[in-house]
């Protein structure tokens, strides 16, 4: 008779070796072409996946060879590389725009430039956003899917009890700081924030100096520019409302996360993000629609508004067959319905029907005449409180638009986050000093 | 039977018994006879998981402190990526911060848990409840640690801390919201948190220390007192030492507390050099620096396999005396 140990070793051998094949293989469909595309953040509740179950079956019956699996995903810095290179990445992703210049000069992304010339809306796209898909050989590598300009965000409730008219948000910087004490002093809430973590530190203090005319590079990136008046004029207005007014409230360790939760809790006033915030405000951080206001960020002479936007990419390691019906798919998910009525309807009614956001405010990253007219074949189903949002959307189109910096952006704004903070915590802060040293840092990672 | 028959014979007797050395069988079958099979068997399973998930990572992450890549593609670069973490402004930045955490919780952390085991030791009554209460915080999971802890250190007048400080009639307190109180307040928290852990391990080794010892200290007149300074720490010496190593190499990789509290700031207050490694891998969502992540890792782990190669070194006579 064997002994009993020697038979439980040979299995746990077996069984080790079993369990680390079985990690190793992979599953196929019944000749259908699989499709993983990314469609839901993570968390997201039902309703998303109701509206996503009625798009799914709509694509899959027009494209019957094609099984759509939709998978949760979020562009977030910090994974983002490990997943692209581990191959765990869907078929389908977006990056924003400021990422996808380096991605395509890595030769992380697919080409797609025939796949967009044979769907015949190359020439379509607004060509300053065109331009973040195309490398040095005029070669796209990416569908400009959404376009946002940075707004100032708003709590109508807390405007209401600080006697402010939510109607009429703030169009100067000055009034900014006004409403921010007065609703800092009646409320005890923070009047005013800004982002300070993750690098939105340096993204937010990058837009509020564009509006005040101050840039963070030259045009073509080569030459760091961050000690200027508009950036320090910002630095001081951020110090005057922490110092003088105390009406920043008492947290200034924030990030994109953490202020949209703050806000969505009603603790902040007023600040600064995405005009297509709403939808993340809604769905992840259960925001009441009825205290939402969004106008324009305030312009000084010689000012613009900072965009951005993301990107529907693929990586280049797909074969033809998927290769081909993901162009299928971000065509028909994301592109059509910025340009087809029906495509348009289709896709507001599910997200409407399910409960999702429709008529976030955005950019046209087609053209304006084709946006705006996208608007009226949807207006049935938009479900935001666009009048909420006049401020922005009547005033947007009347700002000059200006990208994010060119050259390292992520870690340029790594390196403005300490200054903002040191702004913020420090009262004795030497803003001169830290721009001039910001700016010898940005110029050495400029230079590599 | 002459003494000196007698002592011949004492002496065989105590003289080692030759045993004739049965030749010892190197072949694979002797090893195989021998239970070898079946003890590598056994532990083929841990060797397979050591490898891949051990000693496979730190090989590779050695390779790649030699290499610039964004895990795509490598090249070779020599010491490259050393030379530039060392050029880093913020590596200094980072090492003061780290030694500074180091030194905070080894001046109020370390001896906290001694002096809790010891009075803990002393109790006569609910002596597990006590263990159960002082353990407590070690079960909660450290992110939802510092979440609550988070809340607690809120800078407004009504925080939790703050509140409490209120009642004493000092003024609200800035704690993680202020580069001079952030430190501090993370090294507050993480003690919190490890405390339990080290006096459960005191409080084993307590019970090892012999009670006549205590016993005879009490007929000679010592007070309780007496009784800790010269029999229970002498006693627990051998565990001290190698608990004071071990919170060295844990404060030398505080990682958890600065990244969730403060995220290195405000104004890089909090900035550690494990926090350090993981800006480089992860901050630049595009290719990363994984070689400089990879080569101050490197750097690190000589460093501590140093510092922990002297300190027993300098230590063994004390600890083994």
């Amino acid at each position: 008779m064997k002994s009993p140990t020697k038979v439980i070793a040979i299995a746990a051998a077996f069984a080790t070796v079993a369990s680390l094949a079985a990690c190793s293989s992979g599953g196929s469909s019944d000749g259908k072409v699989e499709l993983r595309v990314a469609t839901f953040p993570p968390g997201a509740d039902q309703a998303a996946y109701d509206a996503f179950a009625t798009q799914e079956a709509q694509f899959e019956k027009k494209y019957p060879n094609i099984d759509i699996i939709g998978v949760e995903y979020e562009w977030e810095g910090p994974t983002f590389t490990a997943q692209l290179a581990a191959g765990s990445l869907p078929d389908v992703f977006t990056v924003p725009f400021t990422d996808a210049k380096t991605l395509l000069e890595n030769g992380q992304l697919a080409d797609v430039t025939e796949e967009i010339d044979e769907l015949g809306y190359a020439d379509k796209f607004n060509p300053i956003i065109l331009d973040a898909v195309k490398d040095a050989d005029g070669h796209l590598f990416g569908f400009p899917r959404q376009a946002y300009a940075l707004g100032l965000q708003y709590n109508r409730e807390l405007f209401e009890q600080a006697g402010l008219d939510p109607d009429s948000p703030p169009t100067t910087w000055d009034e900014v700081r006004e409403y921010a004490k007065q609703i800092s002093e009646a409320t005890g809430k923070a009047g005013y924030a800004t982002m300070t973590q993750n690098n939105t530190g340096g993204w937010q203090l990058t837009a509020q100096s564009a509006s005040r005319g101050g840039f963070l590079q030259s045009d073509d990136g080569a030459t760091s520019t961050i000690a200027n008046d508009g950036v320090k004029a910002t630095l001081e207005y951020f110090h005057e409302l922490r110092w003088e007014d105390d009406s920043m409230g008492d947290n200034f360790l924030l990030d994109w996360g953490s202020i949209n939760q703050e806000f969505a809790a009603g603790n902040i006033g007023m600040y600064t993000s995405g005009s297509d915030l709403y939808t993340a405000l809604v769905r992840d951080f259960s925001l009441d629609p009825s205290v939402y206001g969004l106008t324009t960020i305030p312009m000084e002479d010689g000012g613009k508004v900072l965009g951005g936007g993301d990107i529907a990419v693929l990586p280049p390691t797909l074969d033809d067959a998927t290769k081909a019906a993901a162009v299928k798919w971000v065509d028909w998910y994301y592109m059509q319905k910025l340009l087809n009525e029906d495509a348009a309807v289709a896709d507001a009614k599910a997200l409407s029907d399910a409960g999702q956001a429709v008529g976030t405010p955005v950019l046209p990253v087609l053209d304006q005449a084709t946006y705006e007219e996208s608007l009226t074949w949807i207006e049935p189903y938009v479900n935001v409180p666009r009048d909420q949002m006049t401020g922005f959307i009547d005033g947007i189109f009347a700002q000059t638009p200006v990208g994010e910096p060119k050259s390292h952006t992520q870690e340029v704004y790594a390196l403005l986050d300490p200054v903002v903070q040191a702004v913020l915590t420090d009262e004795n802060a030497d803003i001169d000093a830290l721009l001039a040293q910001a700016d010898k840092d940005a110029q050495a990672l400029i230079d590599g | 039977m002459t003494v000196i028959d007698e002592r011949r014979a004492v002496e065989q007797r105590l003289r080692p018994r030759t045993v004739t050395p049965r030749r010892r069988d190197r072949s694979i079958r002797g090893w195989v006879r021998r239970g070898g099979l079946v003890t590598l068997l056994f532990a083929l399973p841990m060797i397979l998981v050591f490898t891949v998930y051990s000693w496979w990572p730190i090989l590779q992450s050695i390779w790649m402190s030699f290499q610039k890549t964004n895990l795509i593609t490598y090249r070779f670069v020599g010491l490259d990526n050393f030379a530039n973490v060392l050029a880093d402004p913020l590596l200094g930045r980072a090492v003061l911060n780290t030694a500074y955490f180091a030194l905070l919780a080894l001046v109020f952390g370390f001896p906290l848990p001694i002096l809790m085991a010891v009075l803990m030791s002393e109790v006569r009554r609910l002596k597990g409840l006590y263990s159960a209460l002082a353990y407590l915080p070690v079960i909660v999971p450290p992110v939802v640690a510092v979440l609550l802890w988070k809340f607690f250190y809120s800078a407004s007048p009504t925080g939790v801390f703050n509140t409490i400080l209120g009642w004493v009639g000092i003024p609200p307190q800035p704690w993680i919201q202020d580069a001079t109180q952030a430190m501090p307040s993370l090294v507050l928290e993480a003690t919190w948190a490890a405390a339990g852990g080290s006096i459960i391990i005191y409080l084993a080794a307590l019970l090892s220390v012999p009670p006549e010892l205590y016993d005879a200290a009490e007929v000679d007149g010592a007070t309780i007192w007496h009784k800790i300074w010269h029999v229970t720490l002498p006693q627990l010496r051998g565990v001290i030492f190698v608990m004071l190593i071990l919170q060295i190499i844990a404060t030398a990789q505080v990682f958890l507390e600065p990244y969730l509290f403060t995220g290195g700031g405000p104004n890089n207050a909090t900035v550690t050099v494990l926090l350090l490694i993981y800006r480089y891998a992860f901050e630049n969502s595009l290719g990363g620096k994984y070689g400089e992540a990879t080569a101050l890792s490197v750097m690190l782990a000589l460093f501590l396999a140093a510092a922990s190669f002297l300190y027993f070194k300098a230590t063994q006579k004390w600890s083994t005396d």
